[in-house]
């Protein structure tokens, strides 16, 4: 507990003085808190006077009279008393020495008199701001978390509610009763209940059968903070009680497993569409071409600069549309990528067929010029996508949240997924590509134009990468480099899935990108990525040709 | 059961029951051939019966899902890679040749030549005189031998036939394998393809796949026709062009 | 090596090679040192500095050449065995500053202090010692190369899947040396090198003698690959790199040859990366970058792969023109120049310089040798292979 609490003081200085002030502090904020609380609760409305003293107080740029002033302005119950003691947090509060006057600056810029409220055109010249130091910080944020218990927003008697949850400091139990009583919010009263049952869970002096209710209260809730609570509990504990706190706990623990497990796999899913979407587009050009395009994560970066043009354009010329610049994006960035796929195609790699290796050099040198293109265009810093207003903000399901950016992109990559392999299969672009794929020569002498299937083949991977870009640019930086980050993921998926198989590059996506995220919380984010990558490897030495390989002779091919 | 073990322990090459499929394909069903010391033997069939991959069965570049593959009556060449393979003395002439096109005649036989294949061997090998006078024999034996110096990729298409044959006499394998050694040839130079071999084959057993029936009939040995992936009939030239299944089978139902 | 392999070995244009690397590896520093600074054949000491990078990257250069020219192994992560050989040198670099490290910890380096690291790591023991760090700069990049080699070769990965997850390979490397727990410094890496076996590593003498020693390693490196591709082994590397199944037919044990080549390139690399560390004062993650490892496969393609003379000119060539449009008015343009370098010479030279000259120059020279011993005609067949898949 100590260490914490010296840990939360900040600078070297305050962390010095060592152990007694720290003890001291501690002592007197639980006074101040606690008087706060009995006082505001019961909202005496005795002070009037006594408000416009203490606020006067700040003037005189004293640590003990600010500290004084606090929490009289904490306890007056008088409606100013929230604005001022925040501005003085968030050092918006300045003073004026000679006329004793103190003025809020207000977030809007707003000035006004702090004792009345009442507006003042601007601050006076030798007004200064009222000087905190560490300890009155938390003196101020001790009142600022009273006053928010009995808040009139009930999200923000929640949030308090939380906090004294995590603290369970039994000084606040009066308050959390008193509160109790009068919540009429059927989810505020779920968490002052729950606050109540931790308070009671470590109380000296509660019976066994407090504790044993408040340990159903704990367990009910089930996640991270009631497992922390219920494994904090001392040693101390009647038998009833702790074999109780132990089933509640395992309980939990059955619980929480199960949702990490839960959260995980979410996550896993997301990365995996993330990855497939960056890959499919590959899947086409290295899996069915054999064409290895390095300059791929560059047309997926195009994609994510088309979107970021479509932006800037509704913003400067049609503000209404901004919810459906994606939707106008996807074709345009199939078409620029595309048609950018179409000339590379045309003008570099037909010349460079059966030349794999040196497709990938020269792809590579694209990938360069296109990355200095872009930079030299719309310069190398991270340009600003919006997300559209139906794929901000998330909703809970259980334990885990889940924003829907995230879910967008993963319906997103499915249909895309669906819509290519649908054209593959029914429609005669498709059919010619897959007679190409299989035997060129035949193709060509049953008069298909194999060089225009090439071309189209090598524009619609390109396209696939555009539309990835616009996905992309909506959880990752739109900046030159964009493109690189993916290159090596979406060769590992589609070396990984089995070349020219695009059912093999969905299912090695979502493989890695699950076996990413399960493996992250043992290993840590950077260590799991290069494990998944180590694995890869090792994996492709024992299927050189992936998980859904080609066999027989095909393979000479 | 007792005679099919002394006839695999005679056998220079024994395929008994073997079976592949690629895919659900069987492109090798139930395939059993034998073949003696000293025999050369020709085997023929129509596209896509499984010739090409029984040659790569036997020189283990294709495992088979079941069945036998003995050498020499004892090895089981199922269990072996290509490399181990060959050094058993099994030689394979591929259906394209195959020669090193960047480098020379000469260099190509050298390659060819059965010493010390190791990769220390190689690093401090000096010429010697029985090398040299072998590969001038066998530059004598393929009418390469005022070429020697020309890179194997300027050569002619028959040419390049002829230099892989070169190989695999340097090679001096116990079987050679010989997949359409004839293909893209002028007709005396099949001839001259056809006494060859057959100067070749009396010491060495010899597999032939080839189509050009002239040339098998100039070979005058043991024919065996393959039709998906199984023996469909074996016997003279004679007697199997005139098998009315093999007939079916090459002129249509 | 015997003696022999040496002397077969040298060919016309490899001994001029060598002459003029011999001759600038003394007569730069020389001039460096004895002629007043100011003079017009003084060459100034960043010059010298920057020259001996060049040749650092001219050997990495033959590494690369002798893999993916001969052998058809396109590896896309060599740069990783060059910082694996840097970083043991840069260790060593680090262990002799001792105590004159900002926080004058006798043992720690700088930056373990700075992170808390209560004791040195077991893998920097040993590294205070010369003769440890120089094995360590053959062991560690060979050893990985070796492990490497020895799962792919050993399951015929192959081609472009060999090229990706050689990829993939330095990516990882990248990743694990940018953790400040990898315990090589994080992304700063290793840097404030005070000495070099007593030697003050800034001092002008000091950079004369590594550019010399420089020269030395590409003249020995030069050596070795042209003494292993002229040899038979050299053959069968081009067999295996033309027709690749056809050679395990004749009895090769194909894979035991690329991973010998693939081992001993690892090693090149790793010399060059521990020449190039005292050189230009760091080594740092950024080294292990996927696209640093693709750029020295340029340079080998624009000098001409196949041909060794190419690869390390190339790669003088290459990283000269680097240095002259960076540090101009065109720097922005540079990296437009470096990408159409990469498409033009795929495109148009795919023979590389040195490649084309001689598929030019060749027949001529045939003509006037044409009653030329035979032996030295069998050597031709190596020095000008062609460069197809």
């Amino acid at each position: 507990m100590r260490t914490e609490e010296a840990a939360i003081l900040p600078p070297p200085p305050t962390f010095c003085r060592g152990r007694p002030v720290v003890a001291n502090v501690f002592d007197r904020l639980r006074t101040l808190v606690l008087s706060v609380f009995l006082i505001a609760a019961f909202a005496l409305p005795a002070f009037a006077g006594a408000f416009e003293d203490a606020v006067a107080k700040f003037a005189n740029d004293e640590f003990s009279d600010t500290e004084e002033a606090i929490g009289t302005i904490a306890t007056s119950g008088n409606p100013l008393a929230f604005p001022i003691i925040s501005a003085l947090g968030e050092d918006r509060l300045s003073a004026d020495p000679d006329t004793r006057k103190v003025f809020i600056t207000q977030a809007d810029g707003k000035i006004i008199d702090a004792a009345t409220g009442a507006a003042v055109d601007k601050l006076p010249d030798n007004a200064a701001s009222v000087r905190l130091n560490n300890r009155l910080r938390r003196t101020v944020e001790a009142a600022l978390g009273g006053l928010t218990l009995l808040s009139p927003d009930p999200v923000k008697r929640i949030a308090a509610a939380q906090s004294v949850f995590k603290t369970h400091d039994e000084t606040m139990l009066p308050v959390v009763d008193g509160a109790l009583a009068k919540e009429t919010n059927k989810a505020a009263k779920q968490a002052f209940a729950e606050a109540r049952a931790a308070i009671l869970l470590y109380k000296q002096d509660a019976t066994d059968v407090e504790k044993l209710e408040a340990i159903v209260a704990v367990k009910a809730r089930g996640d991270q903070e009631a497992m922390a609570l219920l494994t904090g509990l001392g040693s101390d504990q009647s038998p009833a009680v702790a074999s109780a706190a132990a089933n509640a706990t395992a309980a939990i623990q059955r619980t929480l497993a199960l949702w990490s497990t839960v959260q995980n796999a979410w996550y896993g899913l997301s990365l995996g569409s993330v990855l497939l979407l960056a890959a499919i587009g590959l899947a086409i050009t290295f899996g069915v071409m054999g064409v290895i395009n390095m300059a791929h994560g560059e047309m997926v970066m195009i994609g994510a600069y088309t979107t970021f043009v479509v932006q800037e354009t509704i913003r400067t010329s049609y503000p209404g549309l901004f919810d459906y610049s994606l939707l106008i994006a996807v074709p345009l960035a199939f078409i620029v990528a595309g048609a950018i796929g179409v000339l590379i195609e045309r003008t570099i790699i037909r010349f460079l067929y059966g030349r794999p290796l040196e497709t990938l050099l020269a792809t590579w040198g694209l990938s360069l010029v296109l990355q200095q293109a872009v930079r030299t265009a719309f310069g190398p810093t991270n340009r600003e996508v919006g997300n559209p207003s139906w794929m901000s903000g998330a909703f809970e399901l259980g334990q885990i949240t889940i924003t829907y950016n995230r879910l967008w992109i993963l319906c997103f990559t499915l249909a895309v997924f669906a819509i290519l392999l649908a054209m593959l299969r029914y429609t005669a672009l498709g059919l010619e590509m897959r007679a190409v794929t299989q035997n060129r020569r035949m193709a060509a002498s049953m008069g298909i134009a194999t060089s225009r299937v090439d071309a189209l083949t090598f524009g619609l991977g390109s396209g696939i990468a555009g539309i990835a870009g616009v996905a992309l640019s909506q959880i990752d930086n739109v900046s030159p480099n964009l493109g690189q980050s993916y290159i090596i993921d979406s060769f590992m998926v589609v070396v990984f899935g089995g070349v020219g198989n695009l059912w093999g590059t969905l299912v090695g996506a979502f493989t890695l990108g699950i076996a990413n995220k399960f493996l992250e919380p043992v290993a840590g984010a950077v260590l799991a990525k290069i494990a998944i990558l180590v694995l890869i490897i090792l994996f492709i030495q024992k299927r050189p040709r992936g998980l859904f390989a080609l066999k027989g002779r095909a393979v000479e091919a | 059961m007792n005679i099919m073990d002394t006839r695999a322990t005679s056998a220079l090459l024994y395929l008994d029951g073997v079976h592949v499929s690629f895919d659900g394909f069987h492109a090798i069903n139930n395939l059993s051939l034998t073949l003696a010391p000293g025999e050369m033997r020709a085997i023929i069939g129509p596209n896509g019966a499984g010739k090409t991959t029984m040659m790569d069965i036997i020189t283990g570049k294709t495992k088979p899902d079941q069945g036998t593959v003995l050498f020499d009556g004892v090895t089981d060449l199922t269990r072996l890679d290509e490399t181990r393979i060959a050094e058993l003395g099994i030689g394979r002439k591929f259906q394209k040749p195959t020669v090193f096109e960047s480098q020379t005649i000469e260099d190509n036989l050298l390659l060819a030549l059965n010493v010390d294949h190791s990769v220390k061997g190689t690093l401090f090998w000096r010429e010697t005189r029985p090398e040299t006078e072998r590969i001038e024999r066998v530059l004598e034996t393929i009418r390469l031998k005022d070429a020697r110096n020309r890179l194997a990729g300027s050569l002619s298409h028959g040419q390049k036939q002829w230099l892989e044959i070169g190989m695999l006499l340097a090679q001096d394998p116990k079987l050679l394998l010989v997949d359409e050694p004839v293909a893209g040839m002028t007709d005396v130079e099949t001839h001259q393809t056809a006494e060859l071999l057959k100067e070749i084959n009396k010491d060495k057993t010899i597999m032939v796949v080839e189509h050009d029936m002239t040339f098998v009939r100039e070979l005058g040995v043991k024919v065996t026709c393959l039709h998906e992936g199984t023996v469909l009939a074996e016997g003279t030239i004679d007697q199997v062009s005139s098998n009315d299944r093999v007939v079916e089978v090459y002129l249509g139902r | 090596m015997m003696p022999h392999v040496l002397t077969r070995s040298l060919d016309r244009s490899a001994s001029i090679f060598l002459l003029v690397v011999a001759a600038l590896g003394v007569l730069i520093p020389l001039s460096n040192l004895l002629l007043p600074s100011g003079s017009i054949f003084q060459v100034p000491t960043y010059l010298v500095a920057l020259f001996g990078k060049y040749v650092c990257y001219a050997v990495l250069a033959l590494s690369i050449d002798l893999i993916w020219g001969y052998c058809g192994i396109l590896s896309l992560g060599h740069g990783a065995f060059f910082a694996l050989g840097g970083y043991a040198m840069g260790m060593y670099l680090m262990r002799q500053i001792g105590s004159r490290g900002v926080y004058g910890n006798p043992i720690l380096p700088d930056f373990m202090v700075f992170l808390n690291y209560p004791k040195l790591p077991w893998y920097w023991h040993g590294f205070d010692m010369f003769w440890f760090a120089a094995l360590m700069v053959l062991v560690v990049p060979g050893l990985l190369a070796f492990c490497f080699g020895w799962l792919a070769f050993r399951s015929r990965v192959t081609g472009v899947y060999l090229s990706i997850i050689t990829q993939a390979m330095t990516y990882a490397l990248l990743l694990a040396f940018f953790r400040n727990d990898f315990g090589f410094g994080g992304n700063n890496g290793l840097t404030d090198f005070k000495d070099i076996l007593g030697f003050n590593v800034q001092a002008d003498g000091t950079r004369a003698a590594l550019f010399l020693l420089s020269c030395l390693a590409l003249i020995i490196a030069f050596l070795i690959c042209r003494a292993v591709v002229t040899s038979k082994l050299g053959k069968v590397l081009i067999a295996v790199r033309d027709a690749e199944s056809r050679t395990r037919f004749l009895g090769y044990r194909v894979e035991s040859y690329k991973l010998f080549v693939f081992t001993l390139s690892a090693c090149m690399a790793g010399v060059a990366g521990a020449l190039y560390v005292p050189q230009v004062g760091i080594i740092n993650p950024g080294e292990f970058a996927p696209g640093n490892s693709i750029e020295a496969v340029i340079w080998v393609a624009v000098g001409g792969r196949g041909t060794l003379i190419g690869a390390a000119l190339g790669a003088i060539v290459v990283n000269y023109a680097k240095t002259y449009f960076t540090s101009g008015p065109l720097a922005p343009y540079w990296l437009f120049m470096l990408g159409a370098l990469f498409i033009l010479v795929t495109l148009l030279l795919p023979k590389g310089l040195i490649g084309t000259f001689n598929e030019w120059w060749e027949p001529y020279k045939a003509r006037r040798l044409s009653d030329a011993a035979e032996s030295a005609a069998r050597e031709d067949g190596v020095s000008e292979p062609n460069p197809a898949e």
